[in-house]
């Protein structure tokens, strides 16, 4: 019996009153305790996304359960599973850290529990702040605090949206560590980010939407080993004008002001056509005096993803 | 029910209020204070009695009214437009907390701050004029009810509001002046018959009247109509405010 999803997206669309289709037919599963990476340029309809699935935003049509339960009709039961990290600093400037932290914790329905609210202020490295104003904290300091009223109630889903959008690099490598150990407790994350190197280090699965379309749904590393194309770069002694007739069948390119000539490859071939390429190169008395072989990031690969899509 | 989210937000709400200590409680019972020495003392030794009752005493109903008609109205609205504008209403409408639930929380916070504000004030006029409650149980109804009622109405614009501008107009141009012609200092008899018949179309006048017949047992209107009419005012509020929540209407669109 397959295991039931933890988020399930059904055929989900959203027009929003201006006539903006944000979301077209939308249908997606993620499991429990994965880590699911949206990616997608400004306004490809990612915010969106959460929004509905967390009930701040009416889908237009679909439907879409959390843990099984429907977000319309249960809305109760799913929306107590769920912690949302938005991705504008939005809080209440007036609030003290633990005031505001509290508020959240009682605002999803759960009894007050200091010792749990403690554990997370520390692990965010907030409680000496605690007592502060939101006002006076940095804006890293704000976007823990989001985190920490995202976390008061211990959701079973985490949505973090852009969590990294500005920060530090410090903050970054605090908050893929705490996504780590959230997943180790059986959570499961959901996040957008414009970072492709956020997905890469992160997620196990990655989405890709455009235009309001979901183009793509894969395992990370299937991704970059179906999609990722290599390159190998020879660093030549003397500039080339052109490519030599005798090379045409070869995927070519010349750079540097023909200093560097690069291969493009499939790496799943058998057959790369390194080694014929280079004794052709030999014959055709082109030396070169270094060499390096480079991989496709996913950054270029959902760059041509989304590409292809328009 | 989601008992501690309402608990959450409605001592959230209260702790602005007593944060802004100021401008929450001191500044209207200063100017209602104000009223008094003005109209009870300066103007009023000068007018003669109103239904046998002495004009210092006489307005007394009317500015509780006048204060807990517009601190219901700017409580609310302030409070749910607050969250709007900030952004952190995500939060609110992302929490298992169904649409009532909120409207209880929001609008019995800011009912409870207009009820508190409404006996400061009370306790106030006590110093100027001597009080007298004729039926203290009527007096409390009309005065929880007018401030759920006009809490309500203050949700509605705080949702309704896209600006700081659109909060302030309806209690500027439309709450202040409704409650001034409402009989606030008067009684409506003392108007031309003409006036008196189109005074009849203000909300404001069957609560002032109302809420003046539970102190001295005279109303301008009779009290079961006043009864009956801030009934229909509660319950067209009500209706309004589930319209915005089963439509998203400027939340959830």
């Amino acid at each position: 019996m397959p295991m039931q999803a933890m988020i399930s997206i059904e055929n989900l669309s959203k027009t929003y009153n201006s006539g903006y289709q944000a979301l077209t037919n939308v249908d997606l599963q993620i499991q429990k305790g994965e880590i699911f990476a949206l990616l997608g340029a400004n306004g490809a309809g990612k915010t969106t996304l959460i929004s509905i699935v967390c009930g701040i935003v009416r889908p237009t049509s679909g439907r879409v359960f959390v843990d099984g339960h429907d977000i319309v009709r249960d809305y109760r039961r799913a929306r107590s599973l769920i912690g949302l990290v938005p991705q504008e600093l939005t809080t209440d400037a007036f609030e003290t850290v633990l005031a505001t932290v509290t508020f959240s914790r009682g605002l999803f329905g759960k009894p007050k529990n200091p010792a749990l609210i403690e554990k997370i202020l520390r692990d965010l490295s907030l409680w000496d702040k605690r007592n502060n104003k939101i006002m006076t904290l940095s804006g890293g300091m704000k976007r823990r605090v989001l985190i920490a009223k995202a976390l008061s109630h211990e959701p079973s889903v985490l949505f973090l949206d852009e969590p990294t959008a500005g920060v530090d690099v410090e903050l970054r490598r605090d908050m893929w560590n705490m996504v780590r150990t959230l997943r180790e407790t059986g959570v499961t994350v959901i996040l957008t980010t414009h970072y492709i190197e956020e997905a890469e280090e992160m997620a196990d699965r990655v989405g890709v939407i455009s235009k309001g379309e979901l183009i793509l749904v894969q395992e990370k590393s299937e991704l970059m080993h179906k999609l990722g194309k290599k390159e190998l770069l020879l660093h030549l002694e003397r500039p080339l004008a052109a490519i030599p007739p005798v090379l045409a069948d070869f995927a070519l390119r010349v750079e540097n002001e023909g200093l560097d000539l690069i291969y493009s490859f499939d790496r799943e071939n058998e057959r790369t056509g390194i080694a014929t390429l280079l004794r052709t190169l030999t014959d055709e008395g082109v030396r070169f005096r270094d060499l390096e072989t480079r991989q496709s990031s996913l950054e270029d690969i959902f760059i041509s993803l989304v590409k292809d899509a328009r | 029910m989601n008992l501690h989210a309402i608990r959450a937000i409605y001592l959230f709400e209260m702790a602005r209020t007593w944060r802004t200590l100021l401008q929450s409680i001191v500044s209207p019972v200063i100017s209602t204070a104000l009223y008094f020495v003005v109209f009870g003392s300066a103007i009023g030794s000068r007018i003669a009695e109103v239904d046998g009752v002495s004009y210092g005493a006489f307005i007394v109903p009317g500015l509780v009214m006048l204060s807990l008609l517009t601190q219901s109205v700017s409580n609310a609205s302030f409070g749910i437009y607050f969250p709007k504008f900030t952004g952190t209403i995500y939060e609110l409408l992302s929490a298992p907390i169904s649409f009532y639930e909120i409207v209880i929380a929001y609008v019995g916070a800011a009912a409870s701050k207009s009820i508190i504000l409404g006996l400061i004030i009370l306790a106030t006029a006590g110093l100027f004029v001597p009080l007298h409650i004729e039926h203290p149980v009527w007096m409390t109804v009309f005065l929880v009810l007018t401030a759920v009622t006009f809490s309500l109405l203050g949700f509605i614009i705080g949702i309704w509001a896209d600006g700081f501008e659109k909060l302030q107009v309806v209690p500027l141009l439309v709450i202040t002046p409704l409650t001034f012609l409402g009989g606030s200092f008067y009684s409506i008899h003392m108007l031309p018959p003409a006036w008196q018949t189109v005074t009849l179309f203000n909300p404001v006048v069957y609560l002032v009247s109302g809420f003046r017949w539970s102190f001295y047992g005279q109303a301008d209107v009779s009290v079961a109509t006043s009864l009956v009419m801030a009934m229909v005012f509660l319950v067209v509020c009500m209706l309004v405010v589930r319209w915005m929540f089963a439509t998203g209407y400027k939340l959830k669109n």
